[in-house]
């Protein structure tokens, strides 16, 4: 009788800590969109880079119908029609069901998102950029193509489980906890936010969650093939102004080019005011090993 | 009898491999040629882009003569000829040192249209590069992305 009362306790609880975060149905509230501002958190996001149908290229990037698979140790998951189509894209969409969406991993439905899609980062965007991002969203092309369902096996497909692994790695703080000055705190926000550099710099454990003791020190490619480098000063030794430099053209010191992934992270963070990728570059000089 | 007929066949066998095992040395050697003459181009190209870099950073300081020199031998690496260099059977896993992808050859017009970008982006760095310090950097995003936008699809990804 006591086991049964605590199995079902014990699910109760289970069922409660594994729940989505609530919709804030007030998100937003006062705020005015400003779509222009908001293609520069488009940009700083690197949105087209995972949601443009593979392959495109140009001004057709900008069809967000998705499609592109990222391979990992949990099955192959493929990025989502995010344009504005009502019926395959978020053209039905609420501000404040986009902003739980993207700042907090869950569906309109109320279902976990996996964290291939990187709420981990981008909860830390500010209302505002939310805002302007949707806004700019609603301007882009819509796509009449569904999304491809994920290949993911038992028991990765259960989502309720993806409340455990949120509530196991999802830290809203940030991982520089001090910042030494604004331009820091800026890169703070572009580098472990909106750009969410340490999705792919930084190792993850057995399940997936990042080592945040390892904070952008590198990890395997989830290709499979390679490494991902480490980009802390105790590794790379690259000057503020080759970081910039790196950031605008995608030239190394040795003025070979960004390659794969890197290169589209470039062309985004090119779109971006030169003082942004300087407090990115600040903020990479600021990292413990300098 | 038998025994000619053997030592004639194990001759022949002897001589079919041998001419075989050369013509392999030889083109294993003209590949690598090939490979490294491409190398010394990339390196050429990215001398001269450093020149100009060195200067969009801040390193140096900006000489508009000097510039426009860098930006001219730039231009002339990248537009070589690439029918000596470019040759098949050159890509990556067939010759040590090549990151060329198979798709180079493939590929061929895709290729010859990302190098089109980059001799557009060269010979615009030669009106840049002498106007002034903000033409110049303006350049270097252009020639980046060239040279970055062939390097995404048609080298292998370094690890």
């Amino acid at each position: 009788m006591i086991l049964l009362g605590c199995a079902i306790l014990g699910a109760a609880f289970g069922w409660v800590v594994t729940g989505p975060d609530p919709l804030d149905p007030s998100y937003g509230a006062g705020l005015t969109p400003d779509p222009e501002a908001g293609a520069l958190v488009f940009a700083a996001g690197g949105c087209v880079s995972c949601h443009a149908a593979p392959k495109s290229e140009g001004d057709k990037m900008l069809v967000l119908a998705g499609g592109l698979p990222f391979p990992s140790d949990f099955g192959t998951f493929h990025a989502p029609n995010i344009s504005p189509d009502p019926n395959h894209g978020i053209g039905g969409w609420t501000l404040p069901q986009f902003a739980r969406a993207v700042t907090r991993g869950v569906s309109p439905e109320g279902q976990h998102y996996y964290p291939a899609f990187p709420y981990a980062a981008y909860q830390h965007l500010a209302p505002q950029d939310v805002v302007n991002l949707f806004a700019y969203m609603q301007t882009l092309p819509a796509a009449e193509v569904p999304s491809l369902p994920h290949e993911v096996g038992f028991p990765f497909n259960v989502r309720r489980g993806l409340g455990v692994w949120k509530m196991l790695f999802l830290k809203d703080e940030y991982v520089m906890a001090d910042v030494s000055d604004a331009q820091v705190e800026r890169g703070r926000y572009l580098v472990e936010g909106m750009a969410h550099c340490g999705e792919c710099h930084t190792p993850r454990n057995a399940l997936g969650g990042l080592q945040r003791e390892a904070w952008l020190t590198g990890a395997p490619n989830p290709s499979g093939k390679g490494r991902i480098p480490s980009i802390t000063p105790a590794h790379l030794d690259w000057s503020q102004a080759d970081l910039v430099e790196y950031f605008t053209s995608g030239f190394t010191p040795e003025y070979d080019s960004a390659g794969g992934e890197m290169a589209e992270v470039v062309r985004n963070l090119a779109q971006l005011p030169e003082s942004d990728r300087e407090a990115i570059a600040a903020y990479l000089k600021a990292l413990p090993g300098g | 009898m038998h025994l000619t007929k053997s030592i004639t066949a194990i001759s022949l066998g002897a001589l079919v491999i041998a001419t075989a095992g050369f013509a392999a040395g030889h083109s294993d050697k003209a590949a690598a040629a090939a490979v490294g003459a491409r190398h010394a181009q990339m390196q050429l190209i990215a001398y001269h882009t450093g020149i100009l870099g060195g200067m969009a950073k801040g390193e140096a300081e900006y000489d508009a003569e000097k510039a426009k020199v860098a930006a001219s031998n730039l231009h002339a690496a990248a537009t070589l000829d690439t029918s000596t260099m470019w040759i098949e059977g050159t890509e990556n896993g067939m010759v040590e040192g090549s990151d060329a992808k198979a798709e180079v050859w493939t590929d061929a017009e895709g290729f010859a249209s990302k190098l089109e970008n980059l001799q557009t982006a060269s010979a615009a760095m030669m009106d840049a590069a002498g106007t002034d310090l903000d033409a110049l950097k303006a350049g270097m995003g252009n020639l980046g992305k060239a040279c970055g936008a062939c390097h995404d699809d048609y080298r292998v990804p370094k690890s």
